[in-house]
């Protein structure tokens, strides 16, 4: 069964469409990348499979549910700018994790800001930019999700910060979930993704695997991006 | 040695290529137990299925193979190895070859240059102390 599946779906915000009729399966076990440039509606989508949003028509099941208290049990999102409240200390973040989501593995999450000797008192409003994001991402990938939904979680952080974002979702790999993550920074990321879904005006041009990319095409996907979307 | 990858070629068939050279370099010797698909994985900064992949192929080349608890390991076949190094040596000297083709020069003049090169070689190292 998919992990996420969208059928004809369709959201408007006035007179603006956002998504149009978009169609696409991600399977469990796959690291998947949302690509479009700006306005293709990829966080529209993130937003729709977390329930943020509500669509106008068409389908979509999160783990074989409609996105609600089910799908949210199931799935992990990173948003694009800092939701986390600054005033928090790492500490209270992670009771604040514990508190809402059942699958929140303290142990882990530990773990990672220990590796990155981020002291447990700091404040998220004491940290860099780049700190800041990596302590979202790790809260983030320390639920035992089903699906993780990163919408542009290596932009405007630096090629360190950038580095340490893709390792961790590379050693967090679970072969029952599946991860999609946004960007427009294709060349960084594409080493990390088993499939690619180019999307444009709100829908899905085509969903490929990396490797079939570069073998049918004899080029990167990021080279073919620049094709595709060619101003 | 680090993982290097082109952009005009699939990551699996790159990866298969670096660590067959790592195994005929003996950086990983005969027997020699690989880390885990993940560990490795993101040792390459690569998406862990295609790691797998990669492994898989080399398993079925009898160049690895695994254990099903113990992990995974490099064969133990001295003379599947000997072979394997052959293999890359020849695919070497033929991507040489098409390339000098290219350039225009005949077979004549080729092994010509390699001797040449290969003793202007031979005597610097020779001076070195």
């Amino acid at each position: 069964m998919s992990i996420l599946e969208t059928k004809g779906l369709v959201k408007r915000f006035g007179p603006t469409v956002a998504l149009d009729g978009m169609t696409l399966a991600v399977e469990p076990g796959r690291i998947v990348g949302l690509l479009g440039p700006n306005g293709s509606g990829k966080t529209t989508l993130i937003k729709l499979a977390n329930g943020l949003l509500v669509p106008d028509a068409g389908e979509i099941w999160v783990d074989g549910h409609q996105p609600g208290r089910e799908s949210h049990a199931v799935v992990s999102y990173l948003p694009e700018r800092n939701s986390l409240p600054l005033w928090m200390t790492v500490d209270q973040l992670q009771d604040f994790y514990a508190d809402f989501f059942a699958d929140f593995q303290r142990k882990r999450s530990e773990e990672m800001l220990d590796k990155l000797e981020i002291q447990p008192k700091q404040k998220l409003r004491q940290m860099s930019k780049g700190t800041r994001e990596k302590v979202q991402l790790i809260l983030t990938m320390s639920r035992q999700a089903k699906l993780y939904l990163l919408d542009e979680p290596i932009g405007g952080v630096d090629p360190a910060a950038r580095d340490y974002i893709l390792d961790t979702i590379i050693r967090n790999y679970d072969p029952e979930a599946a991860v999609i993550l946004s960007t427009h920074l294709i060349a960084d990321v594409e080493r990390i993704l088993d499939e690619v879904i180019f999307v444009n005006q709100g829908q899905v041009l085509f969903q490929s695997t990396v490797d079939a990319i570069r073998e049918e095409k004899g080029k990167s996907v990021d080279a073919l991006f620049r094709e595709v979307y060619k101003c | 040695m680090p993982w290097e990858f082109r952009e005009d070629a699939p990551i699996y068939t790159q990866l298969i290529a670096q660590i067959q050279q790592r195994i005929v370099g003996g950086l990983l010797g005969p027997g020699a137990r690989l880390p885990s698909v993940r560990d490795l994985a993101a040792e390459a900064g690569v998406n862990p299925n295609t790691m797998q992949r990669a492994l898989t192929e080399l398993e079925r080349e009898g160049i690895v193979h695994s254990q099903r608890t113990a992990g995974r390991f490099v064969t133990e076949d001295a003379e599947r190895i000997r072979r394997l190094r052959e293999e890359l040596a020849r695919q070497q000297v033929k991507d040489f070859l098409e390339g000098m083709c290219q350039l225009g020069f005949r077979r004549a003049e080729i092994l010509a240059l390699i001797t040449q090169e290969a003793d202007e070689n031979a005597e610097g190292e020779e001076k070195t102390p």
